[in-house]
């Protein structure tokens, strides 16, 4: 029988963990599908964080580093400038890059580091079991804001692609989604696009995936899905906030 | 380079690590330490090397831990707050196996406590410097000298044993100005890191730079691989200096500028008759307790005392390595606050037995 595709050469054997309709699978495949096509494996070191991602370092096939919470961004900075010819990437999620993580995330995007930042948003800290995250939207319910996000008490979301597109040192901000096949070949479009920059040495590159956790929001896959278009999309709207080349022009 | 030169016990220490084949540097300034960062900004790019300025202490030890996984040779300096900010990130190095120098000009504390010298960090150093079971080996100089000739030797043991390394100053030897002879620039070649990070090159499976073993069996098994590490650390790698302690009735043990102060104390007690001796530990972690062991063994050491810039930290393990044999006595000045020679000469004849 004719083998008519496979599992991306970046991506190990080992079966992910994620829940059923977690969209961190899509958003391995989309980082591995770019590595390959793009010829990076070889030469790329990726860098874990600390949440449901954790455990990136078994499934990308090229040379991983585990990162403390939050530090992924200086992690990679160590990597990158010890090894400027590497490709690095972070792989982070919200309460990762977006609360414990912001000053090394804010500073490595200022200095223009050549690194490249994939942020999983999905409004929720995942394998704590459901906790407000930096983009919880106001109103939402999680565990520890059980009668929704009060925003006079627990404050704001972080629109993180919007606050780094005004920094000089981003190269390219975008916020893609996880939820369509559109959204996706959008997604991976902008991936490609943060990797090729990285290469060409233009600054920090972040790719913004809204993703689902069906798990902790308490919903259905499908259902997620929909929540996701109809709740996230409109307070994170998908796009690009900052193109270097694009401003050049 | 044979040549005396009179530099800052700070300057020396970076030039030092730039002659032991160190190329990468990731700090945030804090006072006393600054001179290292400063002049490792001028000499890192004359090089080849990197010098960056971190936004924090967190985010400086972190890009020590990228650097050290891609397989160079990195180092940090701070003082005491920053090592509190850094404990996290040492305690991630330790569980990865990586090593790495991070210098520490002691101040006083806690809390901004002050920026005068202090050793009040001697247990961070050498018991807590971060969550879990670890060790990282830390050594004090005394001189200008010292710093500059323990850097090298640093890094080889880190390399070797893969973990942390540690070198303890304080405000005193790192602003004080002596002369000294620095070291040839290494030739030699690296050691090779073959489970670094920095690329597979299609040549090998990936590497993997982690502390996360979520099965408690596994993590303790390589916890314990660790110790064992650390067991052979503690047989082969025990520095101390013994200072007139042949025929010594009273042995005082002190590290670092304290040590300094002890000498002076010690020959004074000499001259007067006094059967004063120093034990100078070099390294704090592992701590020289054969050294002292066989102080306290014996019959001519009546009393140690114990000189520390703390509030006593070190005479814990001078008194577990003692283990009772002979009574040990502490004597300690804190919050940035030297010691002078008269007031431990004045305990040495009060243990002596003295006026």
């Amino acid at each position: 029988m004719p083998k008519i595709t496979s599992k991306p050469h970046a991506l190990t054997d080992k079966p992910f963990h994620y829940c059923p309709g977690c969209t961190h699978g899509i958003a391995h495949r989309l980082v591995a599908e770019v590595l390959d096509e793009l010829g990076m494996e070889d030469r790329t070191v990726g860098i874990a964080s600390v949440g449901c991602s954790v455990f990136t370092y078994d499934y990308f096939s090229c040379d991983m580093v585990q990162a403390p919470h939050g530090r992924a961004p200086a992690v990679g900075t160590g990597v990158k400038r010890a090894r400027p010819d590497n490709i690095v990437f972070t792989y982070q999620g919200d309460g990762d890059l977006a609360a414990i993580g912001t000053a090394e995330t804010v500073h490595a995007a200022a200095r223009g580091e050549n690194i490249t930042s994939i942020f999983i948003n999905n409004t929720i800290y995942g394998m704590t079991g459901g906790q407000m995250a930096p983009t919880t939207l106001p109103g939402q319910i999680t565990q520890t804001t059980p009668y929704g996000r009060d925003v006079s008490e627990a404050g704001y979301p972080l629109r993180v692609c919007e606050m780094l597109s005004t920094l000089d040192g981003v190269a390219l901000a975008q916020r893609a989604a996880l939820d369509s096949v559109k959204h996706v070949n959008e997604a991976k479009k902008a991936i490609r696009k943060a990797f090729e920059y990285q290469d060409e040495k233009l600054g920090y590159t972040i790719v913004e995936l809204l993703s689902t956790c069906p798990t902790n929001w308490g919903l259905s896959t499908e259902d997620s899905l929909q929540w996701l278009r109809d709740k996230m999309i409109p307070y994170y709207p998908l796009g690009v906030y900052k193109d270097i080349k694009e401003v050049r022009r | 380079m044979s040549e005396r030169v009179l530099m800052k016990g700070n300057e020396a220490l970076a030039e030092a690590a730039i002659a032991a084949g160190c190329r990468h540097f990731f700090g945030y300034p804090i006072t006393p330490q600054t001179e290292v960062a400063a002049y490792m900004a001028k000499r890192m790019p004359k090089v080849n090397g990197v010098y960056l300025q971190a936004e924090s202490e967190v985010a400086s030890i972190n890009m020590v831990l990228g650097a050290a996984a891609a397989g160079v040779r990195v180092m940090t300096s701070t003082s005491s707050p920053g090592v509190s900010l850094m404990a996290e990130g040492i305690s991630y190095i330790a569980g990865s196996d990586l090593p790495m120098l991070i210098v520490n000009v002691q101040r006083g504390g806690p809390g901004l406590g002050g920026i005068q010298p202090s050793q009040a960090d001697y247990f961070q150093a050498t018991k807590s410097t971060g969550h879990g079971d670890f060790h990282m080996i830390v050594l004090a100089p005394s001189t200008v000298q010292e710093m500059v000739d323990l850097v090298a030797g640093a890094f080889e043991l880190g390399d070797r044993y893969r973990m942390p390394t540690m070198v303890l100053s304080d405000g005193m030897l790192g602003q004080m100005m002596e002369p000294v002879v620095l070291p040839e620039p290494t030739g030699d070649e690296l050691p090779e890191k073959p489970w670094a990070a920095c690329g597979h090159g299609g040549e090998r499976e990936h590497n993997v730079v982690n502390s996360l073993y979520i099965q408690p069996h596994d993590l303790e098994r390589l916890v314990i691989e660790r110790y064992k590490r650390y067991d052979e650390i503690k047989r082969k790698e025990q520095r101390a200096e013994e200072y007139l302690t042949e025929d010594a009735e009273i042995i005082v043990v002190a590290y670092g500028a304290s040590s300094r102060v002890s000498r002076s104390a010690v020959n004074k007690a000499r001259e007067d008759g006094i059967k004063a001796g120093l034990i100078r530990p070099i390294t704090l972690w592992p701590f020289p307790d054969d050294a002292i062991g066989k102080a306290a063994d014996s019959k001519k050491t009546k009393r140690f005392l114990t000189v520390e810039m703390s509030m006593g930290q070190m005479v814990e393990d001078v008194r577990l390595a003692v283990n009772g044999r002979k009574p040990v006595e502490f004597y300690g000045r804190t919050g940035g606050v030297i010691p002078t020679p008269k007031e431990v000469y004045d305990q040495i004849v009060k243990l002596s037995g003295g006026a």
